[in-house]
């Protein structure tokens, strides 16, 4: 296949794919994030991940509208505020539910498949009523758009490594939240006894609330970061919820660094084959090997080990 | 409710019409505005469908939620436009068309749900509607079945052809073959890289052009990739696209993959201007959600642009935004809705009657010349005789109209050679 190519080409080519990959990677942790806390941490499967993501995208394109009509000369940097905003209205909304629905379900965590998945739904015709059911189209400002020219042949997305700049940094605040501040700790004493967790004074529900909130938020920072990728319509979470369970669940729940090798092995493989091969035969394969591998460790990558 | 039943009811209210009319004869001089030459619902209705003296029920069968709401709001939109404009031009054979609107809801079996109880309940004595192959190949033996009239707007992979099914959209070698040929000739492109969704029509689409791109035009394909309908992730093809260097991109990638795919070739700094690209299915409804400026420069081959200059056209458009808002963007498929309503008033009026089976046997050689596109004509296989047309997409979203065939092309849904 590559007898035609010139030495030069097929370097450049591999330094790219290389990029393609590493951008994989950084979208794929970052819409499993929010979920690794939310289903890793306190075990509900939550099936309306992918419409948080998509508030969060739609509170970009309002954003992105509102600084067009009123304050054109900021459009520039409209990207941040917004995010911001994603990251409290999709926050909001989880604590609302958690309060709602979810906190009546901790004991029945499969209720909460069933429970989230009517939600999904629900957040749908919402958005569909709202925003209207064709796609919007989220206009981002100018030096977004566009490569890196790094030499003739090579060019770096911009959106990629803005993704990639946003990961890191997302990444690093998680788990410094997680695993270096007493509120962290408070959510690993409840992940792993509920009970106990209250005995010695912990506001257990109070924890629950804030935990379920932060994963939703990030799903919000992560949807408006993906309107640079991707489309923002009313069922456009529904694109993410698979490869988002798939990273969770394969990386081991209750394990922040399993979702990132998780999401790192698989964005790889699948980058890898899909330069050999179609598209769809590279998912193929990518699925057929996580299938394999949770045969072998059913718990996923990385496991807490706990006494049962 | 029987047809006796109904007649016992309407009668005297139509005497008491009668006598009104030979009253003031100067009324019966109106050409259409006056139900007198309504000719009686017996002779033109005998096969028991919701036709009275007044009125006559359609269907529209569209998913309004779930998935494909997307693009079928559109369609539904410029069929209750036409539907309305009928109405105010007098209606059917005298009656004016009610509609009863169903909701697919994206699921293929649902549409067949609905489809049975418009036909069985409703009595419809048309549907308009579907919009994906899947939503067709389940609505098809109902309306087999039951002997009803399905209008189907989307341009599609061909294979398929049916007493029963109108399509009102183009097949793929009438959609595909012009614009190859024209890009070939234009752009003097010889290699070409294939990337479409991973389903029924790109697949076929993309045979039918490889087909005519190594047979026809002597070229070449130097790639064919296909991802499954949702992904977000081009990277690695943008890669192989430009390992390759095909003269031409031709894609056939659907729904949100299109948005992602754009903005990411965008991302990858390929200049559509200066790399031809080909796409066949993106319409003005599409580009709402890629956004014009991910897509400037691109080439897209179909038969209809909301920019196309013709008196109909004129027409069309502001209607379509009066009724639906000034930002409202009309796509081919939108257009070939529209048509829907309009071919079957042609044919029942061509036929005389609402009978199904004469509807069917009419249906052959109706023109209607108010297309916004232009003009059409029904073809012996039910599809539309039209003329294929290449625009290059602008920053506003909108198509500029570049090329179009000299002549209507033949619709051929079961092309020689291309299978």
């Amino acid at each position: 296949m590559f007898g035609d190519y010139s030495l030069g080409d097929l370097g450049s080519i591999f330094v790219m794919q290389g990029f393609a990959g590493l951008i994989l990677f950084s979208v794929y942790v970052l819409m499993a994030l929010g979920l690794a806390i939310i289903f890793g941490q306190m075990g509900v499967i939550n099936m309306a991940h992918g419409e948080f993501m998509i508030l969060g995208a739609y509170v970009t394109w309002m954003t992105s509208n509102l600084f067009q009509t009123y304050m054109p000369s900021l459009f520039g940097g409209y990207f941040f505020l917004a995010m911001i905003l994603a990251f409290v209205a999709s926050g909001a909304l989880g604590m609302l539910v958690e309060w709602v629905l979810i906190r009546h379900l901790y004991k029945r965590p499969l209720d909460t498949l069933l429970a989230t998945w009517g939600l999904s739904l629900m957040l749908q015709q919402a958005y569909r009523s709202v925003f209207g059911a064709r796609e919007v189209g989220v206009e981002l400002p100018q030096w977004m758009l566009g490569s890196l020219h790094v030499t003739d042949s090579i060019e770096v997305p911009i959106n990629g490594v803005f993704v990639m700049c946003l990961t890191v940094l997302i990444t690093i605040s998680v788990a410094y939240v997680l695993y270096m501040s007493r509120w962290g700790r408070q959510v690993r004493a409840v992940v792993q006894n509920r009970i106990m967790a209250g005995a010695v004074g912990i506001n257990t529900e109070k924890v629950d609330r804030y935990t379920f909130g932060l994963g939703c938020g990030i799903a919000g920072v992560a949807g408006s970061a993906f309107t640079m990728i991707g489309s923002t319509g009313p069922t456009s979470g529904q694109l993410y919820i698979v490869d988002t369970f798939l990273v969770v669940v394969f990386g081991g729940a209750a394990s922040l660094l399993g979702t990132i090798a998780s999401a790192f092995s698989i964005s790889q493989t699948q980058s890898t084959l899909e330069f050999f091969m179609s598209g769809s035969m590279a998912k193929v394969l990518t699925l057929l090997a996580v299938v394999g591998i949770l045969m072998l460790r059913p718990q996923g990558l990385f496991a807490l080990k706990v006494r049962k | 409710m029987s047809d006796e039943a109904n007649k016992g009811l309407l009668s005297p209210l139509r005497r008491k019409l009668l006598m009104g009319m030979a009253a003031v004869p100067a009324i019966t001089m109106l050409p259409r505005a006056s139900f007198a030459q309504a000719p009686a619902t017996s002779a033109v209705n005998t096969t028991g469908l919701a036709v009275t003296d007044t009125e006559v029920t359609v269907g529209i069968l569209h998913s309004a939620t779930g998935t494909m709401a997307i693009s079928e709001t559109g369609s539904i939109e410029a069929e209750k436009l036409a539907i309305e404009q009928i109405n105010a031009a007098g209606g059917v054979l005298g009656r004016k068309i009610k509609f009863i609107q169903e909701d697919g809801a994206s699921d293929w079996p649902t549409f067949a749900e609905k489809a049975k109880k418009l036909l069985v309940n409703d009595k419809v004595a048309a549907i308009m509607g579907c919009w994906t192959s899947a939503s067709r190949k389940a609505v098809l033996p109902v309306v087999e079945q039951y002997n009803g009239m399905l209008y189907y707007p989307t341009f599609y992979e061909g294979l398929e052809q049916s007493k029963n099914v109108i399509y009102t959209g183009q097949e793929a070698t009438q959609q595909i073959l012009a614009g190859l040929n024209w890009i070939a000739k234009e752009k003097g492109a010889k290699t070409f890289f294939f990337i479409g969704s991973d389903y029924i029509w790109p697949r076929t689409s993309n045979k039918i052009a490889r087909k005519h791109v190594e047979n026809v035009l002597k070229g070449k394909v130097v790639g064919e990739e296909y991802y499954p309908l949702g992904n977000t992730q081009f990277n690695s093809v943008i890669n192989k696209i430009k390992l390759t260097k095909p003269d031409v991109i031709f894609t056939d990638v659907v729904g949100g993959s299109n948005v992602a795919f754009y903005k990411q070739l965008k991302a990858a700094g390929i200049d559509l201007s200066k790399q031809p690209l080909l796409t066949i299915s993106v319409t003005e409804d599409e580009i709402d959600g890629i956004g014009g400026e991910n897509i400037a420069g691109a080439y897209a081959c179909m038969k209809y642009f909301q920019s196309l200059d013709n008196p109909n056209n004129k027409a069309f458009v502001p209607a379509f935004k009066k009724m639906w808002g000034e930002k409202t963007v009309i796509g081919d498929v939108t257009q070939a809705a529209y048509l829907g309503p309009w071919l079957w008033k042609l044919t029942v009026e061509k036929a005389g009657s609402f009978d199904v089976d004469k509807i069917a046997a009419a249906s052959p050689g109706v023109e209607f010349k108010g297309a916004p596109e232009g003009y059409v004509r029904i073809h012996e296989n039910h599809h539309l005789w039209s003329k294929t047309r290449v625009g290059r997409a602008k920053l506003d979203g909108q198509f500029e109209l570049i090329y179009e065939t000299a002549d209507l092309v033949e619709p051929d849904p079961f092309p020689k050679g291309y299978q």
